[in-house]
């Protein structure tokens, strides 16, 4: 009895909203592989930190797994060819960020058996920690929650840092969203597999998987294929938006706080997501580098929603098509989840490796709402995760008081739309909240790039 | 768009989405089906009991003052205000809330003027909807009662039957005449000048005299509970209201019981339910934070208690509010909420 007191009172950060989470369209339905389109298009630009720099030619024949871009620099991955095919272009093609990226164009080959070369990524056995996190660059490993942050930087933990215990997020608390439910339900050993590779390479011993209660399958299986000699524990959580935020998610866990402006491992943690996990199994296990993922195609908008294994650089057309395509009354094709999903301008953009989902949305939710003044309610104090006061940031916004905004503590804000979906005023806050950051990101960077200079001139005199 | 290959499925499937169709709105795409005007008209329609309630104890002139008080700030919002204005229901709230405040014999002329001057000084002149310091019912009701003590503190006796036109109220503007309807005091003006107590039962119920809406504390208490189920008013603010005010008086009560009246007939008297649950609530004009509307809502209550047993008024809600109302920007700004990941009082 205690026990389940406690547990129910662990599973949860304090805040957040509850929005209708519409999994039952794909919740229960098998990830299927899609067939190859006709051609991929690869942005070297996938993953946080620099883009990787393009390393093949036009005409150039190049084979499934093959590498067509190259880190630059320690935060950064390599880009390989999703299929056999010759390169038809480098060109720039539509970015799912709705901007435009340098990219690979191959025109893939359809006779081709689309068989990798034989291990490209060594076996997880033979490696020490040092060589694993190689082999985990050299694979292109990044989060596949959406930030697709590369996953090696995250395996080594900052000098003097220890990491107590690895957080695995599997809450997925995005609506719609399914592909990592039905990775725990369909690859709990592979889930299993890829925490231990973690665990090795952080030198923790103890793991704890968080996955929203909504998802009773997926926890059942993942405690049935525990392995014996690790230390892994599966919790439950409360349902509840944003819980798949790092942050959340560790408050969730542990019932500590991250200080503001600091990483996880300051309370030493590591967060990574279970699909992200089981793509590390999957890369050693196969010996193939990361070019595939799980997508979430559902949506009212969509025909056929499904969870489908999608080579990376696909077009968004190709896979909504594979879907039996879109109704007649759909409206609006988000990359990701529909809380946090950047809309869709063109959809030849392809699938990247961050892409977690496609959801579609027609005309029922795309109606614009009409916007009163606030009125004070105080909602979005009760929604923000980060405990913000987003009325008041509104208000300094529309004076265009930036500076008190960033004293208001602006940039703990992680844009989750939490204070938008509450807001019975319909402000827009979370989009102010984006515009208002990026602002001041920029004038932080002529900031510094004034000082230095400045600096640069008092040394030549 | 960049040039397009003609390959095998370009084009055909996903044709639905296209030609001009794809909408492009900044995330997040989910919204809660909460609205402005849904929060103005759930509070308005949760008031309509409280409206038949006063029509079958005051008669017909109850309706006819109230339906007063709404024309005046419906008709200001719509003459001095922003177009459109009137649908998210705010005005028709103001002029319901500040109809339920008033004596049913009040001539309707001065409900109508103080709907008005409600919507007119109390909101727009501040810059409409949001922007409001004060409480537009309680600006209209603060004015009546200051250009018209006489006529705001004629309360006529409850239970005079249904289709009972008293006092002045078809006077022409300006023109008061003699007051001929029976009139009976309100429990608190018997309870200060007179020092009879009014039987609690009674008070809860509804069926004494007083403003339209303050007798009944047993529909505002179900309205208001409903609204704070809904999330559509803070909890917070009547619980505290109501917390101070019950322990305040418990204790003076025990001090001297013969002049002071205890928590029951406090809190089930005059407007305080009212008050507490419909005036103070106010969102605009009350606190965002939670840790705000705990302090908001004991200020509230220990003014009534202050006001009611040592002011020269029998009754001092609407005073204690407006006061409240005005310390809201500070109250706010000292309550700030502790940000995710720093501790309380470091510096930002």
């Amino acid at each position: 009895m205690i026990g389940l007191l406690e547990e129910w009172l662990r599973g949860g950060f304090r805040h957040g909203i509850h929005p209708p989470d519409h999994k039952e369209a794909t919740s229960a339905v098998p990830i299927r592989r899609m067939p190859f389109p006709s051609e991929i298009v690869l942005p070297m630009r996938q993953h946080a930190g620099a883009p990787a720099r393009l390393i093949v030619q036009p005409g150039q024949r190049v084979e499934r797994g093959d590498k067509v871009g190259e880190p630059q620099g320690h935060v950064s991955v390599p880009i390989h060819a999703s299929a056999s095919g010759r390169v038809a272009a480098v060109e720039w093609c539509p970015h799912p960020d709705g901007s435009q990226a340098e990219a690979v164009r191959i025109e893939v080959d359809p006779h081709s058996a689309q068989i990798p070369r034989p291990r490209l990524v060594p076996r997880w056995e033979d490696l020490d920690a040092d060589q694993v996190r190689a082999a985990v660059k050299e694979a292109g490993v990044v989060g596949l929650g959406g930030a697709a942050f590369p996953t090696h930087v995250k395996l080594q933990p900052p000098e003097g840092e220890r990491v107590e215990t690895l957080i695995v997020n599997g809450a997925e608390c995005e609506p719609w969203l399914t592909s990592d439910h039905r990775v725990m339900v369909e690859h709990p050993e592979r889930v299993h597999f890829g925490i231990r590779i973690m665990m090795q390479c952080l030198g923790t011993s103890k793991a704890v998987i968080g996955v929203e209660r909504n998802k009773p399958d997926a926890v059942a299986r993942l405690r049935e294929t525990l392995p014996a000699d690790l230390d892994i524990e599966v919790i439950a959580l409360r349902v509840k938006y944003p819980q798949g935020a790092e942050k959340m998610l560790i408050r969730a866990v542990t019932g500590e706080e991250v200080p503001s402006g600091k990483l996880p491992v300051h309370v030493g943690t590591v967060v990574q997501n279970v699909g992200s996990i089981a793509a590390i199994a999957e890369v050693f296990e196969t010996g193939y580098p990361l070019i595939e993922r799980i997508v979430t195609v559902s949506g009212p908008g969509v025909v056929r929603p499904s969870n489908l294994v999608v080579p990376v650089g696909t077009r968004l057309r190709d896979v909504l098509a594979f879907c039996g395509g879109c109704t007649p009354d759909a409206r609006e094709v988000l990359a990701g989840g529909p809380m946090m999903g950047a809309p869709q301008a063109d959809l030849d953009a392809p699938v990247l490796k961050g892409t977690s989902g496609i959801v579609v949305l027609t005309d029922a939710e795309a109606k614009p709402s009409r916007v009163y003044p606030c009125i004070g309610c105080g909602h979005c104090l009760d929604a923000c995760p980060v405990f913000l006061n987003p009325s008041l940031l509104g208000k300094e916004a529309q004076a265009g008081r930036y500076a008190e905004m960033e004293a208001h503590h602006l940039m703990d804000c992680m844009v989750c739309g939490s204070c938008s979906y509450v807001c019975p005023s319909n402000i827009p806050l979370s989009q102010i909240f984006a515009l208002a950051k990026g602002a001041l990101r920029r004038e932080a960077g002529r900031r510094r790039a004034a000082e230095s200079a400045a600096a640069d001139g008092g040394k030549a005199a | 768009m960049t040039e397009r290959r003609d390959g095998p499925r370009a084009g055909r499937e996903a044709a639905a989405v296209e030609g001009g169709r794809l909408a492009l709105v900044a995330s997040p795409h989910l919204k809660s089906p909460d609205s402005t005007p849904r929060i103005m008209w759930t509070v308005t329609i949760t008031l309509l009991p409280l409206v038949a309630m006063s029509t079958w104890v005051f008669g017909v002139n109850a309706l006819l003052v109230i339906s007063a008080a709404v024309l005046g700030a419906v008709g200001a919002e719509r003459l001095l205000g922003a177009g459109g204005a009137i649908r998210d229901g705010s005005a028709a709230l103001t002029g319901l809330l500040l109809g339920l405040t008033l004596p049913a014999s009040l001539p309707l002329w001065m409900a109508v003027l103080g709907g008005g001057v409600g919507i007119g000084f109390g909101k727009l002149l501040f810059g409409g909807l949001g922007q409001n310091i004060f409480n537009p019912a309680l600006v209209g009701r603060a004015f009546l009662q200051a250009a018209f003590p006489t006529a705001l503190t004629t309360w006529p006796d409850p239970g005079q039957g249904w289709g009972i036109w008293t006092g002045d109220l078809f006077a022409l503007p300006f023109f008061s005449g003699r007051v001929d309807a029976v009139t009976g005091a309100t429990p608190l003006g018997l309870m200060k000048f007179e020092e009879v107590s009014t039987p609690v039962r009674d008070l809860f119920v509804g069926t004494t005299a007083g403003s339209l809406g303050e007798t009944s504390a047993l529909l505002i208490v179900i309205g208001g509970i409903y609204l704070a189920y809904r999330n559509y008013l803070n909890w917070r603010i009547p619980v505290s209201i109501l917390a101070v005010v019950a322990g305040l008086s418990s204790a003076i009560h025990a001090i001297d019981p013969a002049r002071f009246p205890g928590a029951p007939f406090m809190l089930f008297s005059g407007g305080l339910m009212l008050g507490a649950v419909y005036m103070a609530t106010d969102m605009v004009t009350s606190p965002v934070t939670n840790s705000g509307a705990w302090i908001y809502g004991a200020g509230i209550g220990a003014l009534v208690v202050l006001i009611r047993f040592w002011g020269g008024l029998p009754e001092g809600v609407m005073y204690a509010i407006l006061f409240m109302n005005a310390f809201v920007p500070f109250i706010d700004r000292a309550t700030q909420p502790r940000v995710f990941g720093t501790r309380r009082g470091a510096p930002a």
